[in-house]
């Protein structure tokens, strides 16, 4: 064991990758020992799945252009082409999301295409493809790797009842029940875990690691890489920041290197406001059912005039909370405009109190993408507040299009925004993203609301329109004094326009930071360990 | 060439220009064979006439998100209940015919609803469930007709005395009442029908630019997108579904008036699927309708049936080849059509 002990399973050497142009691994080197749990972390899109996927050898790489960079497995070097080769190689995955058969039993899961398998009369006949299930040697050997894994659950229990903790568990079983196995991913095995359900994952990956198994540990949450990872890498946009041993590291540490500094300008002129405290909204409890990004017991306050930003992590629950009050997802909890209290779950009764919303979805929910630019501007407006209609032969309860007006305020957006088409009848899907951003604005722009919410307001447009799309908003701040809440997955973004930003952990707001505060307070809010850590420091 | 060809295509679609040419080729042969060219056509404009409002009830469904309404036989099936119930009451004429529409408007607002809430339950599946719920509704109908307590010996069959006949004549009803509307002197053309039919087409172009109308476009266009801008995605499905079986069922009667007959029982059974040819070669998706494409649709349609029937058995006097090619080509259009539900990305 000693000797092998120092040798590389896995290597990978200056690894990069880019996606249209757009490059998201800029060298990454990675090297895990036998038995040492090598954790990964990093924010959304630092390039961590990515990496992931090279090593795994997923189609999606190589369905983009493949990468480019050396692996070497067991010292030798290895192209990984497909899934089936990686594990040839002994390398297993444990997925985020659980890739097993509901119906199935553990046993079965377990075993899934790698059946042991006995003779019977009609196989010696018809060859091997008719041999039988060897069902009592394939639960002795599922029973096996589950009790490696210190697991008492029946092997001959379905898995469509099981808790999501035992789900991750079985799908481990799975991975080392493969008998090459060398390397394990686990891709943030603990997301969907409760805390002892995650304490029990991280005594099982220790134990692993104590059989000679390597592990990459792919994870943000930053205790559980604290209490079991060997060395620590943190990627930063596509690049690796540091590798650390697990006792130079502190959570601040990687908290910090994780944020870093990207701020590249803060455009607000200074001595705009003087502070208001005027609370314009008030969220008091808020739960929203948003599938992939619960909002579990909001409070928050919004103050006249300030760009609030809420930022996170992706699946915390920062996208639910606007989606929720604008009443897209189910939502309870209480809402209040100016002390008065907004009916949740009800979209038109939202935008008649004078919020209007710019979603995250700009394709399925922004837009419609065969009508023109000019009725997509109108038609929010005209629906809930009755403009641009104009009664037939002077009856008033008939209402009808009156084009002109619509066509008067299109041209009106389309020069204001700088929108750049053909002409107010394109339809919108000809747009590109940041072009159909920028009506969508207009859409909300024409409810004339008293606050906006604005979701992803630069997911998928190119940098330039990027910058476009963000002066535009502190534009309509200084200018029209509109109340913006901005809600971003990119921390830099808020950081740069944000008079406050509130950072949402576990559907929760896990407090709320001037742009100004440090990387590490950022980083550590992120990962959920603010409280609990400026707890242990107050001891 | 190829350039004509391929602007031609991009701007008119498969449909119409393949038919507009088979159109013509059967024009020709029809000159070649020596028929009565302007007996064609005028055969042709009285079936475009008879045909033009239940072609008109698509739009309302296609533009509320449903798709195509392939349960018109039930709006159908309420334009006859109104029909009989006139027969019944002994009332002739165009008022006759005008009582017709009056009573199938109530029968076909709540057989709409009543759909509706079916089809707001399986949203993404409406036209599956639409064909089979027009089956069964028909099917269903074949004993209602025979139950309904109809007494009107003109209407009942003559043995027995119960149950409504299959062919119910309009003689002496309001057999071409639209139709000969208005007569000029030596034209002897539906104009009342196209009259008619011009009427709803503006109310229904009046609709689609009213703020519901609008709402309910955006409703089909983009659900999501409608709700986020405070529409009630199914009231407005709604509204849809009940509009276009309310235009079926007096498109039965502006046909059966031009017709002259009134066909129960199984009768409706395929009615919508010539409707839905005739929309989609006028250009129409599943998606998106207008009134041009009703226009064109049933033209190019209408003619081809009217016109195909004596060219190919002129051609081919056995059997009933005419009838091989009207359902060859209804099918083949609907087919081509459901292929392109998700637009031409």
């Amino acid at each position: 064991m000693g000797e092998t002990k120092n040798t590389y399973i896995i290597e990978l050497k200056e690894i990069e990758k880019e996606y249209y142009g757009n490059k998201v691994l800029k060298g990454v080197s990675l090297a895990v020992k036998q038995g040492e749990i090598h954790a990964l972390v990093g924010e959304n899109g630092a390039g961590k799945s990515t990496l992931m996927n090279i090593i795994f050898g997923m189609p999606v790489i190589f369905n983009t252009g493949g990468f480019s960079g050396e692996i070497f497995f067991e010292g030798r070097p290895v192209e990984i082409k497909s899934p089936r080769e990686a594990m040839e190689l002994g390398i297993g995955m444990v997925h985020q999301e659980f890739m097993l058969l509901p119906g199935f039993t553990i046993t079965e899961n377990i075993k899934l295409n790698r059946e042991i398998l006995k003779d019977n009369i009609a196989s010696k006949i018809f060859g091997p493809k008719l041999k039988t299930l060897d069902v009592a040697a394939m639960r002795k050997d599922a029973k096996k790797a589950l009790n490696e894994l210190g697991m008492n659950v029946d092997e001959w229990l379905p898995v469509a009842g099981l808790p999501v903790g035992y789900m991750q568990f079985v799908e481990i079983a799975r991975e080392i029940d493969k008998k090459n196995v060398k390397l394990l991913i686990f891709d943030e095995p603990t997301a969907v875990l409760a805390e002892s359900e995650a304490e029990k994952l991280l005594d099982a990956m220790k134990m692993l690691a104590a059989k000679g198994i390597g592990i990459l540990f792919i994870t943000h949450r930053l205790n559980e890489v604290l209490a079991v990872a060997d060395n620590i890498t943190v990627l930063r946009d596509g690049e690796k920041v540091g590798t650390m041993r697990k006792e130079e590291a502190s959570i601040e540490k990687m908290a910090q290197m994780m944020v870093g500094r990207k701020i590249e300008r803060v455009e607000k002129s200074k001595g705009r406001v003087e502070k208001n405290t005027e609370v314009i909204l008030s969220i008091r409890n808020l739960y929203v059912d948003m599938p992939g990004e619960q909002v579990k017991g909001v409070n928050l306050d919004v103050y006249r005039g300030e760009i609030l930003g809420i930022g996170g992590l992706a699946g915390q629950g920062k996208i639910g909370i606007a989606n929720g009050i604008m009443g897209l997802y189910r939502a309870k909890g209480e809402v209040y405009k100016n002390g008065k209290k907004i009916e949740l779950n009800n979209p038109r009764k939202a935008m008649e109190n004078g919020l209007a919303f710019v979603s995250e979805d700009r394709r399925g929910v922004g837009l419609m993408l065969d009508e023109s630019i000019e009725l997509n501007i109108a038609i929010g407006a005209m629906q809930v507040k009755g403009m641009f209609l104009k009664p037939l032969l002077g009856l008033n309860w008939i209402k009808l299009l009156d084009e002109r007006k619509v066509r008067e305020n299109a041209l009106k957006y389309i020069k204001e925004l700088d929108i750049r088409c053909t002409g107010p009848t394109q339809k919108t899907r000809q747009l590109s993203g940041g072009n159909q951003q920028k009506v969508c604005i207009a859409k909300a722009l024409v409810l004339e609301p008293d606050i906006l919410f604005v979701s992803e307001p630069t997911r998928g447009i190119d940098i330039g329109a990027k910058k476009l799309v963000l002066d535009l908003l502190v534009k309509l701040n200084v200018e029209k004094g509109m109340t913006i809440v901005m809600t971003s997955s990119e921390l830099g973004e808020l950081r740069s326009i944000c008079d406050r930003i509130a950072i949402v952990y576990d559907g929760k707001i896990e407090g709320i930071l001037s742009p100004q505060d440090s990387d590490t307070d950022f980083g550590l809010m992120m990962a959920g360990e603010y409280k609990s850590h400026s707890r242990e420091e107050a001891l | 060439m190829k350039n004509l060809w391929q602007k031609l295509v991009d701007k008119y679609g498969y449909p119409k220009v393949f038919i507009t040419i088979l159109l013509i080729i059967l024009l020709i042969i029809a000159i070649i064979q020596k028929q009565s060219v302007y007996g064609l056509l005028k055969d042709s404009l009285v079936r475009i006439g008879m045909n033009s409002v239940l072609v008109l009830a698509m739009v309302p469904s296609i533009v509320s998100g449903t798709g195509l309404n392939f349960a018109l036989s039930i709006g159908i099936i309420c334009g006859l209940i109104a029909g009989c119930i006139t027969i019944e009451m002994n009332i002739v004429g165009l008022k006759g015919f005008l009582t017709a529409v009056l009573i199938s408007i109530p029968l076909s607002v709540m057989a709409g609803y009543l759909y509706s809430i079916l089809l707001n339950k399986v949203k993404g599946d409406e036209m599956t469930v639409g064909t089979y719920m027009g089956f069964s509704v028909v099917s269903l109908m074949c004993i209602g007709w025979l139950l309904l307590p109809f007494r009107n010996p003109e209407m009942v069959w003559a043995i027995g005395g119960r149950g409504l006949r299959t062919t119910i004549t309009l003689a002496n009803k309001y057999d071409k009442v639209l139709d000969r509307l208005i007569t000029l002197p030596n034209v002897d053309l539906p104009i009342g029908t196209f009259l008619f039919f011009a009427v709803c087409c503006f109310f229904i172009w009046l609709f689609l630019r009213s703020k519901t109308g609008i709402a309910m476009m955006a409703a089909g266009s983009n659900p999501r997108f409608a709700q986020a801008s405070g529409i009630n995605v199914d009231k407005y499905r709604t509204i849809g579904t009940i509009l276009s079986m309310v235009l079926g069922g007096i498109g039965i009667l502006v046909y059966a008036q031009s017709y002259g007959f009134f066909q129960l029982y199984t009768g409706p059974l395929m009615m919508p699927f010539a409707a839905i040819s005739a929309i989609l070669i006028g250009g129409a998706t599943a998606r998106k309708a207008s009134i041009s494409n009703v226009i064109a649709g049933v033209i190019l349609f209408q003619s081809l049936l009217t016109i195909s029937l004596p060219v190919i058995n002129r051609m081919m006097p056995e059997g009933n080849l005419s009838e091989v090619v009207r359902i060859i080509v209804s099918n083949g259009v609907i087919l081509y059509a459901l292929t392109r539900v998700g637009g031409n990305e």
